[in-house]
C-alpha cells in the first residue's frame, strides 16, 4: 500500500529526514517510535502533502502512485489520514458542516452519494458513542476550546468517520490519561482490518499495551535504525533510544 | 486645483436654482440652514488628503466629476428588478427611493401602530416643516464636514420616520435608495431623520441599491435621534453598483440608558465612505457600532466611527470586522473622545482585518482622545492572513483549496453577519457573502 524510498525532508535548509524507508502492507499496523525531535512529525506531514517541508530525495509509492505529487485533499480524498500531534482550532467553522464536507468530498470521489445533513448526523452519531465523544462538541467550532484529551478523541473520530485505507496517527496517544488512552485504543483496534493499514506513530510505549502492532520501528535522527517485532517496543522501554543508535545502519531497511 | 474648484462652483450655481425654486414653498422654512451649509461647504472646498480625517481616503474622482441632479424616474424601476436585492419579501414598512425621491408605487408604508410616522422627508418639508425643525440638521455636523454641508444644502428627500414616546415597534422600517445611474453622472442627496422619543424601541434598515452600470454619486446622511431609555437598532447595508461612489454619515444622537447599535455593512461601490458617529449625551448610554466590509477589485472602502463620550457611565462597543481581496483597499479610522465629566467610561473598539491577496491593503488606527480619569478604553486591530495551518488542517479531510479558503473567510466574517439580529437580512446576507466568495455557493450550509 505503501513504499517509502530513501525519502530525505527539510525545513528552512535544515535536514530532518536522512533516507527512510518503510514498506507497509494492507491490514498491518505499524508503529514508529522515536524521541522529540527525531522527525516523526516530519514524516506524517509529509505523508499528509504538508508543503513546509520540502522532500529533497527519495519517493513515496501510495496504491503504486507517486504520493508527493498528490495535493493534500488529493491525498485524503484517495484515502490517506493523519492524526495531527496538535490538531488546529479553527473558530467559526462548526465541527459538523466540516466533518461532512469532508465526508461528501470522499465519498464523491469513491462514487458513493453524499451524505445530508440527517443522514450525516446518524452516521456521525454512532461512530461519537465509539470515541465516548459528547454529541454537543458537533455544534461547536472545530477543536476551539476543547480540552487536549478532546482534541485527541475528535481525530479518532475524523479518522472513524472518514474511513481512510491509510491512517498515521501521530502520536494520537500522548497526554492523555488512562481511560482516554483506552478510547483512543478501542478505536484503533475498531479500525484495524484487512484493506486499512495503520501507522502509530508514539514517543512511549505505553499505548502498546492496548494497540498491538505488527511492526515496531525506531527512528533516531531522521533514519529508522531499528525494525522488529512487538518485543522491540519492550527492549526499547529498557534500553531507551541511546541503546538502539548504536546497531544503526545494520539493521535498516526492513519490514514488508 | 483648478478644476476642482470649478466643481465646487457647479454645486454653488446649483443651489442658486434650488433657492428660487424653493421660495414660496412651505419647505422654505429649511432654506436658512441650507444657506448656511452652502456658504459653509463654499468655504470647506471638497477634502484632500492633507486634511486628517481624509488622510487615506482620496476623494478627487468626486471632486472632479460633474454630477448632474438625479431626475425623478422612479417608475423606470420595477419591483420585480427589486425583489430579491431590497427584500420585497418582507411585510415590514418600507420607503423605497429611486435616484433620491421616493417612488410610492414601490413602497409600502401600510398601517402603523402607535401614531408612528413613516413619511417622505420632502413631504413632511412641504406640509408639516415645523416637525423636523427641533432636529433636522441638528445633530450631523456640517461646519466640519463638507459633505454634510453638501447634503444639507441640496437634500430633498428621504425618510421621516417619528416613534412616539413608549412604543415598540415590532417589525424593522426598511429605506431603501435605489440608484439607475445609465445617463450619465448624477448625484443624489438622501437625507433621513429618525426620532426615537423617550422609552420606543425600533430598528431601522437602509439598504443602498444601484441597478445601472453607470457612474453615479449618493451623498446620504442620517440623523438618529435616541430619547431617554429608548432602542434604536440601525443597519446600513451599501451594495451601491460596481462604478458608485457612496459618502455617507451616520449621526446618532443618545440621551439618558439608551441604546443604540449601529452596523454597516459594505459590499458594494467604487470609493465608499461611512462616517459613523454618536454622542453618548446621557448617562448610562449604551451603543454597539458594527461592520463588516468586503472589499475587492479595486474598492475603496473607508469607515470612519467616532464616539463621543460626554457623559459618565457609558459603554461603547466597536467590532469592525474587513476581508479584501485583489487590489481591495480598506480604511478604518476609530475615534474615541471621553470628555472631562464622562467619567466611569466603557469604551471597546475592535478592528479585524483578513488579507487574500498581497495587493489588498488595509490602513486601520484608533484615536483615543481622553479628558477623565476614571475610563477604561480598549482598543485592537489586526490585519491577517488566511491561517497556512488551518488550510493545511482542512485539506488534509479532503477539502480543496477553495473550499476550505471559501470556509475560512466565511468563519471570519460570519462573526459580524451573526450579530445582525432581523432573520431576513441576516440571511441575505449570508447569501451574499456566498455571492462574494470563490465557490461560494457550496458553503449553503455551513451554518
Ligand atoms: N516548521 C519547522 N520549522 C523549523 N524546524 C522544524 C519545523 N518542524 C520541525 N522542525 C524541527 O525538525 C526536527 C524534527 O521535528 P519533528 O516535529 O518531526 O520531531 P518529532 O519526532 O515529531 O518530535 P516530538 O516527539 O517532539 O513530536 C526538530 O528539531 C524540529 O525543531
Ligand atoms: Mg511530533
Amino acid at each position: 500500500m505503501l513504499e517509502i524510498r530513501n525519502l530525505h525532508a527539510s525545513v528552512e535548509g535544515h535536514e530532518i529526514l536522512k533516507g527512510v524507508n518503510l514498506t507497509v502492507t494492507a491490514g498491518e499496523l505499524h508503529s514508529i517510535m522515536g524521541p522529540n525531535g527525531s522527525g516523526k512529525s516530519t514524516l506524517a506531514q509529509v505523508l499528509a502533502g504538508r508543503d513546509t517541508y520540502e522532500v529533497t530525495q527519495g519517493e513515496v509509492l501510495y496504491e503504486g502512485r507517486n504520493l508527493l505529487e498528490m495535493d493534500p485533499d488529493e491525498r485524503a480524498r484517495a484515502g490517506v489520514f493523519m492524526a495531527f500531534q496538535y490538531p488546529v482550532e479553527i473558530p467559526g467553522v462548526n465541527t459538523a458542516y466540516f466533518l461532512r464536507a469532508a465526508l461528501n468530498s470522499i465519498r464523491k470521489h469513491r462514487g458513493l452519494e453524499e451524505l445530508d445533513a440527517a443522514d450525516f448526523l446518524d452516521w456521525v452519531k454512532d461512530k461519537m458513542k465509539l470515541v465516548d465523544m459528547d454529541e454537543r462538541l458537533l455544534n461547536r467550532s472545530i477543536n476551539e476550546g476543547f480540552s487536549g484529551g478532546e482534541k485527541k478523541r475528535g481525530e479518532i473520530l475524523q479518522m472513524a468517520v472518514l474511513e481512510p485505507k491509510l491512517a498515521i496517527m501521530d502520536e494520537t496517544d500522548s497526554g492523555l490519561d488512562i481511560d482516554a488512552l483506552k478510547i483512543v485504543a478501542k478505536g484503533v483496534n475498531t479500525l484495524r482490518s484487512a484493506d486499512r493499514a495503520i501507522i502509530v506513530i508514539t514517543h512511549y510505549q505505553r499505548i502498546l499495551d492496548y494497540i498491538v502492532p505488527d511492526f515496531v520501528h525506531v527512528l533516531v535522527d531522521g533514519r529508522i535504525v531499528r525494525s522488529g517485532g512487538k518485543e522491540l517496543a519492550l527492549e526499547l522501554e529498557e534500553k531507551g533510544y541511546a541503546g538502539m543508535e548504536q546497531k544503526n545502519a545494520a539493521t535498516e531497511p526492513v519490514a514488508s | 486645483m483648478l478644476q476642482v474648484a470649478q466643481k465646487t462652483d457647479d454645486y454653488l450655481s446649483r443651489f442658486a436654482q434650488l433657492e428660487a425654486r424653493l421660495a414660496g414653498d412651505g419647505a422654505a422654512l429649511l432654506l436658512p440652514i441650507r444657506k448656511k451649509a452652502i456658504e459653509r461647504f463654499a468655504q470647506l472646498g471638497f477634502p484632500t488628503t492633507r486634511d486628517e480625517d481624509w488622510r487615506f481616503t482620496n476623494v478627487a474622482p468626486i471632486a472632479r466629476t460633474a454630477f448632474g441632479a438625479a431626475t425623478r424616474d422612479g417608475e423606470a424601476v420595477e419591483a420585480q428588478q427589486l425583489a430579491t436585492s431590497a427584500l420585497m419579501q418582507a411585510d415590514w414598512p418600507r420607503l423605497v427611493f429611486v435616484n433620491g425621491h421616493v417612488a410610492p408605487q414601490l413602497s409600502s408604508v401600510g398601517e402603523l401602530s402607535g401614531g408612528v410616522r413613516l413619511e417622505s422627508l420632502a413631504a413632511v418639508a412641504h406640509a408639516d416643516p415645523e416637525a423636523l425643525q427641533q432636529h433636522l440638521a441638528r445633530h450631523a455636523d456640517y461646519q466640519d464636514h463638507p459633505f454634510t454641508a453638501l447634503n444639507t444644502a441640496f437634500m430633498e428627500d428621504g425618510a421621516y420616520v417619528h416613534i412616539p414616546k413608549g412604543v415598540y415597534l415590532e417589525q424593522p422600517i426598511h429605506l431603501v435608495f435605489v440608484s439607475t445611474a445609465d445617463a450619465g453622472p448624477v448625484v443624489s442627496h438622501p437625507r433621513n431623520l429618525i426620532v426615537a422619543e423617550n422609552g420606543s424601541q425600533a430598528t431601522i434598515i437602509e439598504s443602498y441599491l444601484g441597478l445601472g452600470d453607470g457612474v453615479y454619486f449618493t451623498n446620504a446622511v442620517t440623523e438618529i435621534v435616541v430619547g431617554e431609555n429608548a432602542v434604536i437598532d440601525h443597519y446600513k447595508v451599501g451594495r451601491e453598483a460596481q462604478q458608485a461612489y457612496h459618502v455617507g454619515t451616520t449621526q446618532i444622537h443618545q440621551d439618558r440608558s439608551s441604546n443604540a447599535s449601529s452596523h454597516a455593512i459594505t459590499i458594494g461601490g467604487a470609493l465608499v465612505r461611512n462616517d459613523i458617529n454618536t454622542v453618548l449625551d446621557g448617562e448610562g448610554a449604551q451603543c454597539t457600532l458594527n461592520g463588516l466590509y468586503l472589499v475587492s477589485g479595486r474598492q475603496h472602502v473607508d469607515n470612519h466611527l467616532r464616539v463621543e463620550h460626554a457623559k459618565p457611565h457609558c459603554d461603547s462597543r466597536e467590532f469592525f470586522k474587513g476581508v479584501l481581496d485583489g487590489h481591495g483597499k480598506a480604511v478604518f479610522t476609530g475615534r474615541i473622545i471621553v470628555r472631562k465629566d464622562a467619567q466611569k467610561t466603557d469604551a471597546k473598539q475592535t478592528n479585524m482585518n483578513l488579507l487574500l491577496s498581497d495587493h489588498a491593503q488595509v490602513d486601520t488606527k484608533p484615536q483615543l482622545e481622553i479628558f477623565a480619569n476614571d475610563v477604561k478604553c480598549t482598543h485592537g486591530a489586526t490585519i491577517g492572513q488566511i491561517d497556512e495551518n488551518a488550510m493545511f488542517y482542512l485539506r488534509s479531510r479532503g477539502l480543496s483549496e477553495p473550499a476550505a479558503r471559501g470556509l475560512l473567510v466565511y468563519a471570519f466574517a460570519s462573526e459580524a453577519i451573526d450579530r445582525i439580529q432581523p432573520q431576513l437580512l441576516r440571511s441575505q446576507l449570508r447569501q451574499r457573502l456566498f455571492d462574494w466568495l470563490p465557490e461560494g455557493h457550496r458553503l449553503q450550509d455551513a451554518q
